[in-house]
């Protein structure tokens, strides 16, 4: 069976969900070969075989770290060489898109980008992707080189496969232009012990009419009673009353989780572009002609600071 | 000393308007009303104020690749304050992927001139978010991309990216690729005098010949990827809706016990 190759995304050998969920994706096309990168690569190999990676390419290095997207594209052009897959998958983050292309480029290959379903098709793999502000579904492929193809999170439920997922080197010679973008320094973000947004299964997200930072507390208090994440509009987060990294839209984060809650947003285009392929979508807003309400499979018409604590006292008295 | 930036802009179709996809399932630019894709605003507001900043001697120059109609763009952009402006436009674009666009981008680059290029973070209609990458490695010089907060001093260039792991500073030499992120600083809208200025500033039109580009290297035949279908997602079913009177939070807990989330 053709090998195909999946672009590991992991933090010091902790593997993230959505390579999890592109290995699931991959054994669909072909047999999942998994290449991880920098350190605590080969830490990753338990939980790759686990979900069905025959083979476990690692190379570890301080220029992973040290510079900025590049040399993961010689590596993971080094990993198309030794292996020559059907196709390529990479997790459809910022820097994900970006090794992607790149490679797609230098492999004299297409891209598609952000696809949320993949299937084997005659031609090779068929993505699907939602497009518009999820208006339309395409489906699209690669019809030149081997398919390079980045995946949205949430696309497929992870499933166990358990495989070989025998470890190897990769040998890996960086190219001229590795060590052109510095990082200089770097803040890791500090966890908030809630689920990463764009993993979790429920998102509970706060607007404009949350009014404020500190009332952003019942919004989380609502997030905790479900274990969800926390989203906000782009209207509070440039207000600064939550995290850029919490935002949901088109320049934020997209979001595909079972449930979400929108609390005080009116629902503008560039807000649903991130949030549209929510499989329920819940609103609590006071304006009965909010656009978000054309959206939802449940909506409240009322004040948020009297629906979102009621609500979140009898989940709590429901859970016990 | 001198600057030449280049800032890539691309003419999209409206957001806020019904977008749709042509038979030959390229998206429809007739049917709705097309501008400057406003996340390109940053783009180009960031070259404006690098260049305010600058003791040098800086020119901006902003590139699209698009229809007749992207002059528009390029008017919008030049309002704001850039000074000049290439249009890449050919028949034999229609239907341009990715990998396409960045090829005749990056000959446009090529041709004009630079010591850097300023992005966009994604396109408002593609939003791929690849493009920018995709031009530095065919121009072969550092990207610094996604950036938040940008600046540039003594031939390098540096900015602070913020990633969902983390926050990083990244520097690079000049030449370079840059993108901007919509958290890089409000644009500026064009002023009267800046839109009756648009008028008198140089549009050179350029077509894929002057590029030293073929037919076949570009368009729907010369594409990397092929769309096979597009259909309209249909339209969510008519959700609940329930004034609280009191209840609210009640009834809506019901309901997520009913769906499995309680
Ligand atoms: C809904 C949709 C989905 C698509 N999916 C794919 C796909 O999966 N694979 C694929 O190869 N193509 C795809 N395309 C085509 C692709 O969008 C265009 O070829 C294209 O212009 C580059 O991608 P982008 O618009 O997403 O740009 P991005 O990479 O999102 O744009 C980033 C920046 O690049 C610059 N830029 C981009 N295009 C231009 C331009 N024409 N002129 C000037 N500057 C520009 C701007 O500064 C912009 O902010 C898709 C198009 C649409 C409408
Ligand atoms: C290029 C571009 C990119 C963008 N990207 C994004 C993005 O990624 N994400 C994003 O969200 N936006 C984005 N936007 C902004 C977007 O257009 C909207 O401005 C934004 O989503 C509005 O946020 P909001 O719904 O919180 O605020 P508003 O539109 O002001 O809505 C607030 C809502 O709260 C309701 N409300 C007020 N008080 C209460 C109360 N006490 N109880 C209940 N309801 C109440 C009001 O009725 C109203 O409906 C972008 C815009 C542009 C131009």
């Amino acid at each position: 069976m053709a090998e195909v190759l999946v672009y590991v995304d992991h933090v010091d050998g902790a593997v993230r969900k959505p390579t999890l969920e592109l290995l699931t994706l991959a054994r669909r096309v072909g047999e999942p070969v998994a290449v991880a990168l920098g350190n605590g690569a080969a830490d990753t190999a338990a939980t790759l075989a686990e979900h069905g990676a025959a083979r476990v390419l690692t190379h570890e290095a301080a220029e992973y770290a040290d510079y900025l997207v590049v040399p993961k594209v010689d590596a993971l052009q080094a990993a198309v060489e030794a292996v020559s897959p059907a196709a390529v998958l990479v997790p459809s983050s910022a820097e994900g898109k970006e090794i992607a292309a790149r490679l797609a480029l230098r492999i004299g290959s297409g891209i598609i980008t952000d696809a949320v379903d993949l299937e084997a098709g005659d031609e090779g793999p068929v993505a699907t992707q939602s497009v518009f502000a999820a208006s339309f579904t395409t489906k699209s492929r690669v019809s030149k080189g081997t398919p390079v193809i980045t995946v949205k999170p949430n696309s497929a439920a992870v499933e166990a496969a358990p495989a070989a997922g025998a470890v190897e080197a990769l040998s890996v010679t960086f190219s001229a232009q590795a060590t052109g973008t510095k990082v200089t320094a770097r803040t890791p973000r500090e966890s908030t012990g809630r689920p990463e947004l764009t993993e979790a299964a429920i998102v509970v997200s706060g607007g404009r009419g949350v009014n404020g930072a500190e009332n952003f507390s019942i919004i989380e208090a609502l997030a905790d009673s479900l274990g969800a994440a926390v989203g906000a509009s782009r209207a509070a987060v440039d207000a600064g009353w939550y995290p850029h990294t919490n935002q949901v839209g088109q320049t934020g984060k997209s979001v595909s989780p079972q449930l979400y809650i929108a609390s005080g947003i009116s629902g503008a285009i560039q807000h649903r572009a991130g949030m549209q392929t929510s499989k329920t979508i819940v609103a609590i807003n006071k304006d009965a002609e909010a656009p978000i309400f054309e959206l939802v499979d449940y909506g409240v018409v009322g004040d948020l600071f009297d629906v979102v604590p009621a609500l979140t006292e009898e989940i709590k008295t429901r859970k016990g | 000393m001198s600057l030449r930036i280049v800032v890539t802009v691309k003419y999209v179709p409206d957001a806020t308007g019904d977008r749709h996809f042509a038979d030959d399932l390229t998206v429809d630019r007739d049917d709705v009303d097309g501008l400057l894709s406003e996340l390109d605003e940053y783009a180009v507001e960031q070259a404006l104020q690098i260049s305010e900043n600058s003791d040098d001697d800086v020119e901006v120059t902003v590139l699209t690749v698009g229809p007749e109609d992207a002059k528009d763009a390029l008017r919008k952009a030049l309002s704001m304050g850039a000074d000049k402006a290439i249009h890449v436009e050919d028949d034999d674009l229609h239907g341009t992927d990715a990998l396409g666009t960045s090829l005749v981008l990056a000959k446009a680059i090529e041709k004009a001139g630079y010591d850097l290029v300023i992005s966009g973070m994604a396109s408002t209609d593609g939003t791929m978010g690849v493009v920018p990458a995709l031009l530095a490695e065919r121009l072969g010089v550092p990207q610094v991309t996604l950036l938040s907060e940008v600046s540039v001093e003594d031939g390098t260039v540096k900015g602070r990216r913020d990633g969902d792991a983390a926050s990083e500073q990244l520097e690079a030499s000049l030449p370079a690729v840059v993108s901007v992120t919509d958290q890089s600083g409000e644009a500026r809208y064009p002023s009267f005098k800046g839109i009756m200025a648009a008028k008198k500033k140089p549009v050179e039109s350029w077509d894929l010949s002057d590029l030293e580009l073929e037919a076949e290297e570009v368009g729907l035949e010369g594409a990397w990827t092929a769309v096979e279908s597009a259909t309209e997602r249909p339209a969510r079913t008519a959700g609940t809706i329930v004034k609280d009177e009191g209840e609210g939070g009640k009834q809506l807990a019901e309901f997520l016990a009913g769906q499995k989330f309680i």
